[in-house]
């Protein structure tokens, strides 16, 4: 039988009727329409269907939508400002660190996370923060060069008065 | 002089790329059509069986089912990816041949529907015995798992060019090893999927996750009888190919049946399990080579058997099996050279074509065997090397023509780069580097079906408004860039500027390509760009000669802007006829230069649209005996690494340090884009090198058919990679460009494995270099007369 869940997804507030058995991946991309959040296995394994869950990074294939119920959602598409890119978007199309684009949501969902919690993080630490999101294409040198120059810029707008 | 260029041969950002990072880029899961049904394929539990019967009445009555299909729906028509080897049905008819194998299909409402209806088709078949090992399957006696290939043998190679038993007689030194590497998966990110719907004029369209939507579009028409121009096949974004979807799939062939059957959309999204269930990736391969070279390193023979575990049906399997001997020819001077190959089939899900096709496997093999040559001749491995390499001009034994290489240029670069020399035997103990090259084709010489088709067709229509224009081509961009690479090219052609080119492209409506496989969208896709650039260029040039009454030599086209040499030309009748027509507008051309938007409005009100078209295929290539076409090519890419690691002789686990990598490509279109197909060759041939394997157990039953299990390399184990791009101007290619897709993987795995015999002082023959296999290999050695000597090769390993 369906339940009703309410949450807030990309500062919108959601209301919807769904069932038990379906995961938040799904329920984004099929009953919302957010298909920037990707199906890559569905077995938490990938990282393509990364979302920013109550402020931390989830594989939203192995969360319910059920027990999504009253939280906090964003997805690439809540990422994206209304005009022009997030700052990681931009190190992500300026390094070249797209290819197939399939991981890139998530990978980007992560490096957002990641520099939200720690600004100016080493190298090891962005290696670390990605390590849960699968790249097939890009061996992830374009990706961690990418991360960087997203916080150079975070860097730059900080001591912008 | 280096040709200057005003779009190209730069670092340059993909058009597609915003749309990729804020998510708006459509795949085909994203995309959903009004009545869409879902599809579910129903797969063979048994390895191997005789199929008694399909009862599909309880199925066909659950509510929601709109549609069961079995091999008594479908037909019979054979299918494949070479004519010569069509060993594949849509569904089994009578005989299961892997765990996986399609048995029935079903479109439902919905997908849970779909898999519910599955479960309730009956299945009889007997088991009968299987063969799931190269041994097995060639054992006297072993059952045959398709009538018309006696002992399991899908295909048979037996080539020799020059004399090898005589040139081994001659040498000074004769090595011989055996080699063996493990089924590899390709793991694109996107699964293998596609919708197919059908209107009420009887067309089919496929929108498909497809590397070739040209050879979807003839298998489809082929199987389904339908007439080809009845078939459409499109593909939106591609989430990665790498080989595995350069094919039609039993997904396009069971969508269309049901969209045909039902009037409805149909959608069939594999599973991560399906997608490894279909597999169609890396072989299985087992090579024992021979190689004789002189005192002085001059390598003189080459004596080359190698068997490869091919699955259930051929697949792309003909051609891996020609690769993994041709590849081979170069890109040393090798005059003699021996090859047999045998494909073999086996009750296990079917191999393909994967990045470096065929080759790889071949390739570790001989670049570790070359190294113990160098070793017992006291040579340098770079100076073995340097004493073989092809260069340009050079033709090898087996009539591959190296039209361009860059290859001691590689190989210098890396040695330079890498600091070898101070570090070569100086590093100490459980550390080391090592050393390899590698070369491959740019593009296939040949269609998979034989045909004097062009590979290639290219349209560039200027708006009539003037200004862009839109390039059409049926190329696969499936995540490497060919977009981006083919609107440069038809930019700089043009003489316009990147944003004036609108790319679109993927579809079989839009012309003839053969697709995003054996790295010949470049070369190949780029000739018939450039070419109808070039053609839409004369056509305004020639209007403006007629306009202006100035000779066509004398004018250029470059930045959008129409270049006049030998003197002032007065070109103000044509500016105010334009500005005329554009009474009001706020950016009318002001400046001192006739614009492109305004020349080619002129071209369209004097001739209509002005199209301009271009094609390709390559002349006649390669030698006259059998199976001369695989492996050649208009042109060669080739690349040398060197790869540092450290290994814990405690644990048998190893760390790659460093990457350092050189590819000749030509002339680099996009650089950026060239760097990022270096650096994920290297992480694809880590990933082989040290741990990617799908297993079986004694069922023939994948164990991980999942990303868990099944251990691709992530961004913790990716070292620092350094990529030096070498570039020769290859003649045959567009711009001088050729491939960079897949020959940049070759000498990742040689390289690693010379790494570790510098560090630890083993040889190890099999891969994955997993911690277990290199501890067993290290305790061996331990216990071996004279234990691990670091500097003396202690033998085989052959576990």
């Amino acid at each position: 039988m369906k339940q009703m869940i309410r949450l807030t997804v990309n500062d919108r507030q959601v209301e919807a009727a769904v069932e038990p058995n379906l995961t938040l991946t799904d329920f984004l991309r099929y009953n919302l329409g957010l298909t920037g959040t990707k199906k890559g296995c569905e077995l938490g394994d990938c990282g393509a269907c990364t979302v920013i869950l109550d402020g931390s990074p989830v594989n939203s294939c192995l969360v319910l939508a059920v027990q999504a119920d009253g939280s906090q959602l964003e997805t690439i598409e809540g990422l994206t400002p209304a005009d022009g890119l997030h700052p990681v978007q931009q190190g992500f199309v300026d390094k070249g660190a797209i290819q197939c684009g399939f991981c890139s949501p998530g990978m980007i969902l992560s490096a957002a996370h990641l520099l939200r919690c720690n600004p100016q993080p080493n190298e090891r630490e962005i290696r670390m923060a990605l390590s849960g999101n699968l790249c097939r294409c890009t061996g992830y040198q374009k990706i961690i060069e990418a991360v960087k120059a997203a916080a150079d810029t975070n860097a730059d707008d900080a001591v912008q008065p | 002089m280096k040709a200057r260029f005003d779009v190209i041969n730069a670092d340059t950002r993909r058009l597609d790329t915003p749309d990729k990072a804020t998510g708006r880029a459509v795949y085909v899961d994203d995309i959903q059509r009004p009545g869409m049904l879902f599809g579910a394929i129903l797969r063979s539990n048994l390895p191997h069986a005789r199929l008694l019967n399909v009862d599909t009445a309880a199925a066909r009555r659950l509510p929601g089912v709109k549609a069961v299909i079995t091999a008594a729906d479908a037909g019979m028509v054979p299918y494949g990816v070479s004519p010569a080897r069509y060993d594949e049905t849509v569904f089994c008819h009578d005989r299961l041949r892997y765990i996986g194998d399609e048995i029935a299909a079903v479109a439902a409402v919905d997908e849970a529907t779909a898999r519910e209806a599955l479960e309730l088709i009956q299945v009889e078949a007997e088991p009968l015995d299987a063969v799931l090992t190269i041994e097995a399957a060639l054992a006297e006696g072993a059952p045959r798992l398709h009538e018309r290939f006696p002992g399991n043998l899908n295909a048979e190679v037996h080539q020799e060019f020059g004399d090898v038993a005589a040139a081994l007689k001659s040498c000074d030194i004769v090595k011989t090893t055996t080699f063996k590497n493990k089924r590899q998966d390709a793991v694109a990110l996107e699964p293998i999927g596609c919708i197919a719907e059908v209107d009420l004029q009887g067309r089919l369209t496929v929108i498909s996750s497809t590397q070739s939507p040209h050879y979807v579009q003839r298998t489809l028409a082929m199987v389904l009888g339908l007439p080809v121009g009845q078939v459409r096949v499109m593909k939106p974004y591609v989430g990665g190919g790498f080989g595995h979807k350069a094919a039609a799939n039993p997904a396009e062939l069971c969508a269309s049946l049901l969209t045909l059957k039902t009037g409805r959309p149909v959608k069939i999204i594999y599973s991560r399990e399906e997608v490894f269930l279909f597999s169609r990736s890396r072989h299985g391969f087992v090579h024992t080579l021979t190689t004789g070279a002189r005192k002085d390193g001059t390598l003189l023979a080459l004596a080359h058997k190698c068997h490869l575990d091919g699955g259930a049906y051929s697949s792309f399997g003909i051609a891996t099996v020609y690769y993994a001997g041709s590849l081979l020819g170069g890109p040393y001077r090798l005059p003699n050279m021996k090859y047999d190959g045998y494909r073999v089939y086996t009750n296990k899900p079917a191999c393909g074509a994967q990045r470096g096709h065929g080759g790889v496997a071949a390739r570790a093999a001989w670049e570790q065997q070359l190294d113990m040559i160098a070793e017992e001749l006291g040579m340098d491995p770079f100076e073995l090397r340097l004493k073989n390499v092809m260069a340009a001009g050079d033709v090898t034994c087996n009539a591959l023509n190296m039209s361009s290489l860059g290859m001691r240029e590689c190989l210098e670069a890396v040695h330079r780069d890498s600091g070898w020399s101070k570090k070569k035997g100086k590093l100490g103990r459980g550390r080391g580097i090592g050393m390899a090259c590698g070369f491959f084709v740019s593009g296939a010489g040949y269609p998979i079906y034989r045909s004097d088709t062009y590979h290639c067709t290219a349209t560039i229509k200027l708006a009539e408004d003037g200004g862009t224009a839109q390039l059409y081509t049926a190329s696969a961009e499936i995540g490497q860039g060919s977009d981006t690479a083919m609107a440069m090219i038809a930019a700089e052609a043009l003489g316009v500027n990147l944003e004036d080119i609108r790319v679109v492209s993927g579809d079989t409506d839009l012309g003839v390509d053969l697709g995003a496989y054996s790295s010949r969208q470049t070369l190949m896709t780029g000739h018939a760009v450039k070419e109808a650039a070039e053609d839409a260029r004369r056509q305004v040039l020639e209007v403006l000669c007629e306009e202006l009454g100035v000779p066509v030599e004398r004018m250029q086209i470059r930045h959008a802007q129409v270049v006049f040499s030998g003197g002032e030309v007065d070109f103000s009748a044509l500016r105010d006829r334009y500005i005329k027509e554009h009474r009001g507008w706020t950016d009318n051309p002001t400046g001192k230069t006739l614009s492109f938007r305004e020349a080619s409005r002129i071209a369209y009100l004097a001739r209509g649209t002005i199209v301009g078209t271009g094609k390709y295929k390559p002349p006649k290539l390669g030698g006259g005996f059998k199976g001369a076409a695989v492996g050649t090519s208009p042109a060669y890419g080739c690349s040398a690494q060197v790869v540092e690691v450290s290994v814990d002789p405690e644990t048998g686990r190893i760390i790659v340090e460093k990457v350092t990598d050189a590819h000749d490509c030509g002339r680099a279109i996009n650089r950026t884009a060239v760097e990022g197909q270096m650096e994920g060759s290297v992480s694809m041939g880590l990933g082989e090198a040290l741990h990617e394997e799908v297993k079986f157990d004694t069922n023939g039953r994948i164990l991980n058919p999942d990303l868990a299990e099944y251990k691709l390399v992530t961004a913790l184990d990716m070292p620092p990679l350094q990529c030096i791009i070498v570039e020769s101007n290859e003649p045959n290619g567009p711009y001088g460009a050729k491939e960079v897709g897949e020959g940049a993987i070759m000498p990742t795995i040689p390289a690693v494995l010379n790494a570790v015999y510098d560090a630890v002082g083993v040889r190890i023959f099999e891969l994955p270099l997993t911690p277990e296999r290199v501890h067993t290999a290290l305790r061996r050695a331990a216990k071996a007369p004279g234990g691990v000597t670091g500097g003396k090769d202690p033998g085989h390993d052959r576990n």
